[in-house]
């Protein structure tokens, strides 16, 4: 019986097999790639649950209250707290006082048990990340959490990946604003300082002597 | 514990090889400076030559850790952790959670440290510190630089005693026969036995404590001893007998002595470890170095003069330092202080010696500005001399000075302990409260206490763990740590420190002030009420609110220290009368173990592992002994042996000990538990029992069988050897040292790795200090220097006339950056985790070496060797000249290892970090990475000191001040032998420093331009002396 395959069919399969292999490894790394990028891992503009539906829409949009009232900690601290029990009661001791939304605080506030919330701004723990210095040297609010004031839900803006923190640290001028503005929400630079935010930027740079800091062990230790 | 000798890790550790006599030839005749760093080198055993030749020593190429099987299971593991790392790349952060306070407290802010005063005790005497709670867990401790005793320095147990707060194996319940009962269970059943012994008049209660300094407690008590005239209160703790009888030997009435060693030119310590050990050590290793201030331009030094039973920390200081068996130093003591007063002993030992005669000159030449102190273990007698001797040489009211006793109720410890003893034997005994402490492994051996205590109808214990003591009781109390309880206790000269808590008891502990209130009508008291009813009865002053806060915040009470007291007419003992010693026996001195102290810091892993100063051993103790009586034994080092002293026996394993007298065995106590938990079971031996109540200070007539058998010790001392130059002793770098060309060991000299000069030499010539080494001109590369420091340039320099190589900084390092621990198996492969360690060389004879320490962290070298080698950029420099380390690009090929000269990086070979236990999380410092397997670290500058710095000066907008970056080994060192700064700053100390003759970088030939450089070590020998040791 005359052979079926001719003996270059032997070629033919083993470059097959490698280029099946390379296929198959080029696939998986792009969806690898696709996927470390993705908003399943990153979780960008994705609203979490919450024990209490709070809305900075209402809370900041509608009502104006400063970042500051409830994030105390945040010109201060590493963190910017999440305010505690007694501050919603500030308000809610006096207003919605029967609002069945509203149990899980007032029962925090009776039980003297902390409400848990889910964290959505969530770095890795080896990022040592430091509000204080940020509001010191004019990065907005805004500039890392976008528009909370049209958030009904909290959600993360950004993708919190390594690239778009360096972006900022290795360009701070394409970000920064002058520190009264730091809570603003919605700001513009042509409307709001009446210049471009390039010549902003730049000025801003070298009058809060801002570093460009892209070292390793500015963020990790 | 397991016997090594068929594991063939045993021959590990290259000891059994080295040839005695080989070694001593070649040391004969050596006077230059050669120094080598253990017996092995000098004899160049092969397994020395291994050490130095490989990076990490045998087993770092296998993946086992020892007990797998080398290639099929690396493979298996390889596999497999290529496939979980593929899938570890496919999940996404774990969803977390924020728990806000309900209602925030005042001056709290999540993410802030805060930091408390309060104090850490040991042998009842406390060290005023700063703790750092962060986010209400006490995660580092600091000196207070207000209290006298620490003055910001810390020690090495201060240093660990943090760790003690989340010892897993804490006793966590309170236990009656092994059920676990509510803590008003205990006052309810108590009642009955207390109005049984309020009928007896207690006639049969006996309350046993440790030390007490603590004026609460002691009112507390004398209150008790009214309400049960006939009960007892006996305080004991096995170390320091001999300087708690010491003054009431000499003056008939207890005091406390106090040393002024920043006024004091000449020292000489009989026996006396003063950097170490004993009440108000950090302070006096920081008074001592205060007058060796030669970096800082001062012409003159201190002469330290010490004689001592086996080579110390402060004996490596010495400008001389002669050995002497036990036996002999109160003899040489009573010569001395005839020889002072001006009559000569006849027959005297010592007083034909020339440098005898030198010695007594100069501590007459310095009338006034002297100090003789004698040793915590040393002996009353020996104690008592020192004073005699100190009065006639007019140095009592001015460099010694008295004061009132710092313990509460001081008292004959030892007899008050026999005296409790037979009172158990005697059945009169019906209630035995046993307050910390752990009498039945730490009492004498020969009143077997621990057969006695039953004899007692109710033992009831309050200790920090169910220990040796507590399996003897029927209740178990849980003791609250010093950090989770109010309390007061007195420093060395007095000073009521204040007791601060951190955290609330983690599992209910209670002080003994509130377990003593469970005798009084008001059991519940807490030790808070009981302190401040205490304080407001002494105050005196109107506001006693304003001063409570203020006092409670210094952590002290201001002006509290005791006032000196006029002591004189010191009597001379009469000699205590030791049987003869037969022949073949030995003489054993006793000492605390400079880390795990009595063994009460046995179950803490950092204090286990820190390498001892002079041994360099960790999880272990042994039985030190000279080389010539090693040879004479025919015994090595690892060699096991047993130890019989009376009836009393103990297994021990040999360390040949450079400098130890011959016929001699010096042993640390505290090794050997039986029930502290994990990490103090089983390492080492049990000296205490051989430890009897008539010799307390040194046992004679020892005898020692030979097992034959082996045990492995982990010693550090050749661990991270910097390497030779060109292969062994045939290059240039000899040819310069013509005298010491058929020297082969003196790497270290040739090198000039660590420098000592005498100061007589160093004011002569100036350049001494630079000629010992090469130093590239600074143009001398191939790249131009194109990166300009322009902005800080941090920088490090450590004096090694100030180190004492105490290990304090190897201790607040790995505190500060969550450094692992490894186990003693892991020691033994070389892969100790400590970013910092100490070095110690020694130079000279093997009968008595001269030591030198040396702390090595990373270089921060600005041409860093180990930077071009990473193929991953996982190590980089930063604009401001750090050598940073980023460990998640690390995939662990370890090459910077390989190439950095000074063989400073760690790297994980296994899960080092603690991911399982829960308690000890709490500890971690939330500031740093906890490190998993399979990544390289090493010291960061604490670079999380460096950012928060930049980041608070930033915020004032203002450039960081010098001394506002305290690195955690800077702040800890007990005499300020480190210093952190920027070098571009001309003001800066490190600057300063960096400028004097005395300044040189190691391995600087090798041009790697080190950021870290040292300040050679400078010594004061008498000139006298010298002469006649150079003559001999």
């Amino acid at each position: 019986m005359a052979q079926i395959f001719h003996s270059s069919a032997n070629n033919l399969s083993k470059l097959g097999i490698v280029v099946g292999l390379l296929t198959v490894t080029g696939l998986v790394g792009v969806v690898f790639e696709l996927g470390a990028d993705s908003s399943y891992a990153t979780r960008q503009g994705i609203a979490r649950e919450q024990p209490v539906p709070f809305s900075h829409t209402h809370h900041v949009g509608s009502m104006g209250i400063d970042c500051r009232y409830c994030h105390t900690a945040v010109e201060n601290s590493w963190f910017a707290n999440v305010p505690p029990t007694k501050t919603c009661m500030n308000c809610h001791s006096q207003i919605w006082l029967t609002s069945p939304t509203l149990e899980p605080v007032r029962a925090s506030y009776r039980n003297d048990t902390s409400i848990q919330w889910t964290k959505v701004h969530d770095l890795p723990d080896f990022v040592y990340f430091n509000h204080s210095i940020h509001i010191k040297k004019g990065v907005g609010c805004e500039t890392c959490h976008g528009r909370v004031d049209q958030m009904p839900l909290m959600k993360q803006q950004a993708s919190l990946e390594m690239r778009w923190c360096l972006d900022c640290h290795r360009n701070p001028e394409k970000y920064v604003r002058p520190r009264e503005f730091v809570t603003m929400m919605g700001y513009e630079p042509e409307r709001d300082v009446g210049a471009d935010q390039h010549t902003i930027g730049v000025k801003l740079v070298e009058e809060y002597h801002i570093q460009k800091l892209d070292t390793c062990y500015t963020c990790h230790r | 514990m397991s016997e090594h000798s068929d594991n063939p890790q045993a021959g590990n550790l290259p000891t059994v090889d080295a040839d005695a006599a080989a070694i001593r030839k070649r040391l004969e005749g050596r006077t230059g400076r050669d120094y080598w760093r253990s017996l092995d080198e000098i004899a160049e055993t092969p397994g020395f030559e291994d050490f130095l030749h490989r990076e990490f020593p045998r087993q770092a190429s296998e993946w086992n850790d020892g007990d797998g099987d080398g290639r099929r299971d690396f493979l298996k593991l390889m596999g497999a952790s290529l496939a979980l790392a593929g899938l570890g790349a496919c999940t996404r952060q774990p969803t977390e959670y924020m728990m806000p306070y309900v209602t925030q407290p005042e001056d709290v802010y999540p993410g802030k440290p805060l930091f408390f005063a309060s104090a850490i005790t040991q042998g009842g005497y406390a060290t005023g510190v700063l703790v750092e709670s962060n986010d209400g867990r006490p995660t580092k401790i600091e000196g207070n630089p207000q209290h006298p005793a620490s003055l910001g320095s810390t020690d090495a147990f201060t240093q660990g005693s943090v760790l003690n707060v989340y010892d897993p194996d804490r006793s966590q319940t309170i236990n009656f026969l092994g059920e676990i009962r509510s803590y008003s269970s205990f006052l309810t059943g108590f009642k009955d036995i207390v109005a049984e012994q309020i009928g007896k008049q207690g006639a049969g209660l006996r309350i046993l404590t440790e030390t007490v300094t603590s004026p609460t407690v002691d009112a507390q008590m004398k209150d008790l001893l009214t309400q049960y005239p006939s009960a007892k209160w006996i305080q004991w703790d096995p170390i320091g007998i001999g300087r708690r009888e010491g003054t009431k030997l000499a003056f008939g009435s207890y005091a406390n002595p106090v040393y002024k060693f920043d006024a004091a030119d000449v020292v000489l310590a009989l026996d006396a470890d003063f950097f170490i050990s004993g009440p108000g050590a950090v302070r006096y290793s920081r008074d001592f170095m205060s007058k060796r201030r030669i970096r800082e331009g001062s012409g003159s030094m201190n002469r330290l003069y010490v004689v001592e039973c086996t080579p110390s920390s402060t004996g490596a200081k010495a400008d001389h330092r002669w050995p002497l068996k036990p036996s002999e130093v109160e003899p040489f003591a009573r010569e001395l202080a005839a020889a002072i007063g001006g009559s000569a002993v006849a027959g005297g030992t010592w007083s034909t010696r020339p440098w005898f005669v030198s010695l007594v000159k100069d501590l007459q030449a310095h009338r006034g500005t002297g100090i003789v102190i004698a040793g915590e273990n040393q002996s009353a007698e020996v104690h008592a001399l020192a004073f005699a001797i100190n009065e006639s040489l007019e140095n009592l009211g001015k460099t010694v000075v008295f004061t009132e006793p710092v313990e509460a109720s001081p008292d004959n410890q030892l007899a008050r302990l026999k005296e409790l003893c037979s009172d158990l034997d005697s059945g009169t005994v019906d209630v035995l409260m046993i307050l910390g402490g752990n009498p039945v492994f730490n009492a004498p051996a020969d009143l077997d206490f621990a057969k006695k205590m039953q004899k007692a109808r109710l033992r009831i214990r309050l200790g920090m763990h169910d220990d040796e003591t507590s399996q003897y009781c029927q209740w178990q109390i849980p003791q609250a740590h010093e950090l989770e309880m109010w309390g007061d206790a007195r420093a060395f000269d007095g000073t009521v420190t204040l007791l601060q808590p951190l955290i609330v008891p983690l599992y209910g502990g209670k002080s003994p002030s509130e377990l003593l209130a469970a005798l009084t009508e008001t059991p519940e008291k807490t030790g808070y009420d009981a302190l401040r009813d205490y304080w407001q009865k002494q105050h005196t002053g109107t506001d006693f609110e304003a001063w409570w806060r203020r006092s409670v915040h210094d952590g002290m009470v201001a002006d509290s220290a005791l006032p000196a007291k006029s002591m004189s007419g010191a009597k001379t003992p009469t000699a205590s009368s030791r049987q003869p010693v037969g022949p073949d026996t030995f003489e054993v001195s006793f000492y605390p173990d400079p880390y795990i102290y009595d063994g009460r810091y046995a179950n803490n892993g950092w204090l286990q592992e820190l390498p001892r100063p002079m041994t360099k051993l960790t999880w272990d103790n042994a039985a030190l002994m000279s080389i010539a009586t090693a040879e004479r034994l025919k015994l090595w080092s690892e060699a096991r042996v047993e130890l019989k002293h009376g009836d009393k026996t103990v297994w021990a394993s040999v360390w040949v000990q450079p400098g130890q007298p011959d016929e001699t065995i010096a042993v640390h106590m505290g090794f050997g538990r039986t029930r502290s938990g994990r990490a103090g079971n089983g390492a080492g031996f049990n000296a205490y029992q051989i430890w009897t109540s008539d010799s307390t200070t040194y046992a004679s007539g020892v005898s020692l069988r030979d097992l034959h058998q082996k045990y492995s010790i982990a010693a550090t001392q050749h661990h991270y050897l910097i390497d030779r130059e060109h292969g062994p002793h045939k290059d240039a770098a000899h040819q310069a040292f013509p005298a010491d060309a058929d020297f082969e060991t003196a790497e270290a000299s040739l090198r000039g790795i660590v420098r000592s000069v005498p100061l007589e030499e160093f004011q002569k010539n100036p350049n001494a200090v630079a000629e010992l080494g090469e130093q590239p001109p600074k143009g001398l590369t191939i790249y131009p220097d194109v990166w300009k420091y322009k902005g800080y340039a941090w920088a490090m320099a450590i004096d090694l006339t100030a180190c004492t190589g105490c290990n304090a900084c190897v201790a607040a390092c790995q505190a500060e950056n969550n450094i692992a621990v490894v186990g003693k198996k892991q020691v033994l492969n070389t892969r100790e985790m400590h970013w910092i360690r100490v070095d110690r060389y020694w130079e000279g004879s093997v009968e008595n070496p001269t030591a030198h320490f040396q702390p090595v962290p990373c270089m921060h070298c600005e041409n860093a060797p180990c930077e071009v080698v990473c193929p991953v950029a996982a190590t980089v420099h930063d604009q401001e000249g750090l050598n940073t380390m980023v460990y998640n690009r690390c995939v662990g090929t370890r090459y910077c290892s390989n190439n950095c000269p000074y063989k400073v990086r760690r790297f994980n070979f296994f899960l080092y970090s603690d991911y399982v236990t829960e308690t000890t999380k709490l500890q971690k410092n939330p500031d740093v990475s906890v490190r998993s397997r399979g990544v390289m670290e090493k010291c960061t500058y604490c670079t999380q000191r460096i950012q928060y710095a930049k980041i608070m000066s930033e915020r004032e907008e203002r450039r960081i001040i010098d001394g506002e970056i305290v690195t955690a080994c800077e702040a800890a060192c007990p005499t300020q032998a480190i210093v952190f700064g920027d070098q571009n700053d001309p003001n800066s100390r490190v600057t300063k420093w960096k400028k004097t003759d005395l300044n040189y970088g190691m391995l600087a030939d090798l041009n790697t331009r080190p950021r870290t450089t040292y300040l050679a070590e400078i010594r004061n020998p008498n000139p006298e002396i010298s002469a006649l040791e150079k003559k001999s």
